[in-house]
């Protein structure tokens, strides 16, 4: 067969065209920016991979939501986002569980152990498992990405319902050879459903509502039984020791790693599902052990189930896990060969690696820093400017985070989308002090309007200042509603910002290309002292983006 | 063979994702597992990045554990010493002498006393940026320039071919002469 090297990402992509995907839509977000970038190229109109609707969506909910209407309509789709996206789209995605999918549904999901792209929380989505009854199935390398996202269309087919693809940042964006099926099955694919009214079905009204969890709580005892027979999880037993190790996801490529480095030969059930949990599986593993070691990034979820397990089987079985792996940063093989030396007595040697760790901290730190020539860093130096000492300065997801970073220093909260508007409202509220929110223009339309519309409904007046550099530039360049481009591009409609904060009741307006530094700083002055709410549009294109378009139109 | 084990270090900017690619592609070649890892985002903007590379009979995880590089490429000589922890005293270094400064950051001469004092194994320090700018007009290329380097000089493990096979396959047809330019004139000097 033929093998191409992918990356976690691609592999997905890979994996959903063979599956035969009709509809995708994203909202972009590191790890998972990727999988949108190339569903982006190949579903170009008009020349291009016919077969495929791909959307870059205004946001995650908005992306989960017209996919659910695709699904409906009998197409099988693909929605990705990162981790924080799916907070966003949880109001929709709980309901969905319940109506269940017509055409499948795999959504792909990218945590970020560690925070290395990623600002406001270490999130492990996990639990959003219990919370919506959602299967989730976590792949271990691009492989697997690409065999576990066959699969979960597969399982979606068969149960009508959602199933989520779990991934990290060193699944996302870790590098291998990967098997291709030489034909993807969207060659020339037609893409009209139809959409057959059927109210039982799509109308979560109580009490048919409470009929509907019920049945979804069945489906879910068919998805485990199903699950429990599936071949992608593994157990590797080849002794009968009495310590054993249970794993998913890219903590399984750690333990068999730790293993070979401490020449160990322990049993090891690798799950594929993290839900449902696999009850039979789990207890045929662990009923003749001793000791067992859960190995799992961030929180002990899978090491909380095994103990519940354990209790019900009665067999007096130590279980490892959290008291050996921290709960805070990604593992990798060094971590995990420490805490399994740690209880099976093995000596190891690590190299000096230690101790030289504490020392890199001796290193100064270079920080990231705004591009030669970035439209945001003149924003910015207006700002120094302008600005009275003791304002509050809000910050918001994109580059322009790096107002925050010691050489610049502007920023003085920084949440998830569209918050650097909603909490300064909050502020303003509360307090007499001067305060500017900062918000990109790809978060403006993301989560930004709405709490644009409550400082004016409730009365505010901070000064907001959206610096649009026409892109979504931190996470490599997508479209966004004011582009005047789809995501497949396709000519659109632009949607002005300033055309929206003025229909939002805005009044003290200003479009401004912040490389007229007079004229910038002499708003900034005038703005912040208005009794309303004021609105800066800072319009000038990300230099990376000029220069990618100017190769386009080469 | 057992897994070689390598990291590139560098600025963001700096072509250290398509070097990865080069020699994912150049291991596949030789039919040997390979597996990368490697970060996007935000700290692509000018910040410290590393990618790992890991090829060999058997390889399961992508990263490099602390202390086991056999080769530490790094595109800037600040760099070099911020991955510091991924090497023993048998690890190669291979560095690019360029200077990328940065607030509160070492000065230069500090960063090379440091190297000299810390890697007691082989170290080389080529000036792989300026001999690009000079004979190529391409400072762009210096990282190509130093594969070639780590392959002439038996650094790494993979042939010249496998290499060569990994640029074509990775860099456009447009740039694809000036490239391979880069990595022969490695060939040439050494």
């Amino acid at each position: 067969m033929k093998k191409e090297i992918l990356l976690g990402n691609e592999a997905i992509v890979q994996g959903a065209l063979e599956a035969g995907v009709q509809f995708v839509s994203t909202y972009p977000g590191t790890p998972s920016s990727e999988i949108g970038n190339v569903f982006s190229q190949i579903a170009k109109r008009p020349n291009g991979y016919p077969g495929v609707y791909f959307e870059f969506s205004t946001n995650e909910k908005v992306a989960l939501e017209a996919a659910i209407g695709a699904s409906f309509s009998g197409l099988k789709c693909l929605v990705a986002m990162k981790d924080f996206g799916l907070n966003v789209c949880s109001d929709s995605l709980i309901p969905l569980l319940y109506t269940g999918t017509k055409g499948p549904m795999v959504i792909i999901v990218g945590d970020d152990p560690s925070c290395w792209s990623s600002a406001q929380s270490e999130q492990n989505t996990r639990p959003f498992a219990y919370l919506a009854h959602i299967p989730i199935l976590e792949p271990s390398d691009p492989q697997e990405a690409k065999d576990f996202t066959k699969l979960a269309f597969e399982i979606s087919d068969r149960f009508d319902l959602p199933i989520m693809l779990r991934t990290t940042t060193r699944v996302a964006h870790q590098r291998m050879p990967v098997e291709l099926d030489q034909t993807p099955k969207t060659k020339n694919q037609n893409l009209t459903g139809e959409f057959i009214k059927d109210k039982k079905r799509f109308v979560t009204l109580p009490p048919r509502v409470l009929e509907m969890k019920a049945e979804l709580l069945e489906k879910i005892e068919e998805v485990r039984n199903f699950a429990e027979k599936s071949k992608e999880n593994k157990i590797i037993e080849k002794s009968k020791a009495k310590i054993g190790i249970i794993t998913s996801g890219v903590s399984y490529l750690y333990v068999m790693e730790a293993l070979k480095e401490l020449k160990l030969d322990l049993p090891v059930l690798k799950l594929a599902f993290f839900y449902p949990l696999l009850e039979r599986k789990i207890k045929s593993f662990i009923k003749n052990k001793k000791k067992i070691l859960v190995v799992e990034e961030l929180e002990g979820f899978l090491e909380k189930e095994i103990l519940g397990l354990a209790k019900e089987l009665n067999c007096r079985l130590e279980i490892y896990g959290k008291n050996l792996l921290s709960v805070i940063g990604e593992l990798n093989q060094t971590k995990v060969a420490l805490a399994i030396a740690k209880l099976t007595g093995k000596k190891l040697k690590i190299e000096n690696s230690l101790e030289i760790e504490n020392w890199k901290l001796k290193i100064p730190a270079r920080f990231p820093r705004f591009c030669a020539g970035c439209p945001h860093a003149f924003v910015i130096a207006a700002i120094k400017k302008a600005a009275p000492e003791n304002t509050i300065f809000g910050g918001d997801i994109g580059c322009y985070m790096l107002a925050g970073m010691p050489q610049y220093n502007l920023q003085d909260y920084l949440f998830s989308m569209g918050s650097s508007i909603g909490i300064g409202h909050g502020i303003k509220k509360s307090t007499n002090q001067k305060i500017i929110a900062l918000i990109g223009d790809s978060t403006f339309f993301h989560a930004g309007i709405p709490a644009l519309i409550n400082t004016v409904f409730n009365k505010s007046n901070p000064l907001i200042i959206v610096m649009d550099n026409r892109t979504t530039a931190m996470t490599g360049h997508q479209p966004h509603p004011g582009i005047g481009k789809t995501g497949m591009g396709e000519k659109t409609t632009e949607i002005k910002i300033e055309d929206i904060v003025s229909a939002c009741g805005v009044k003290n307006i200003k479009v401004i290309d912040p490389i007229n530094q007079k004229e910038l700083e002499n708003t900034i002055k005038e703005f912040l002292n208005k009794d309303e709410v004021s609105v800066i549009v800072a319009r000038r294109i990300c230099v990376i983006a000029a220069k990618k378009n100017a190769k386009e139109n080469e | 063979m057992s897994n070689f084990n390598m990291i590139i270090s560098g600025v963001g900017g700096q072509g250290l994702i398509t070097l990865t690619q080069i020699i994912a592609e150049a291991a596949k070649a030789e039919g040997v597992e390979i597996k990368t890892s490697e970060l996007h985002g935000l700290s692509q903007r000018g910040g410290s990045v590393e990618t790992h590379i890991r090829f060999g009979e058997k390889v399961w995880s992508p990263l490099v554990a602390g202390g086991t590089a056999d080769l530490i490429l790094s595109l800037e000589i600040q760099e070099a010493l911020k991955v510091f922890s991924y090497s023993s005293k048998n690890t190669v270094f291979l560095v690019n002498r360029k200077y990328i400064p940065f607030e509160n950051g070492l000065s230069e001469q500090e960063v090379e006393k440091k190297i000299n004092e810390l890697v007691k194994g082989e170290k080389h320090l080529v000036a792989a940026s300026d001999i690009c700018q000079k004979e190529l007009q391409a400072e762009v290329v210096s990282g190509i320039y130093l594969l070639g380097y780590a392959v002439f000089k038996k650094l790494i493990p993979l042939k010249s071919k496998s290499m060569l096979k990994g640029i074509k396959e990775i860099i456009p047809q447009k740039y694809l002469e000036l490239n391979k330019k880069a990595f022969e004139l490695a060939k040439k000097n050494g």
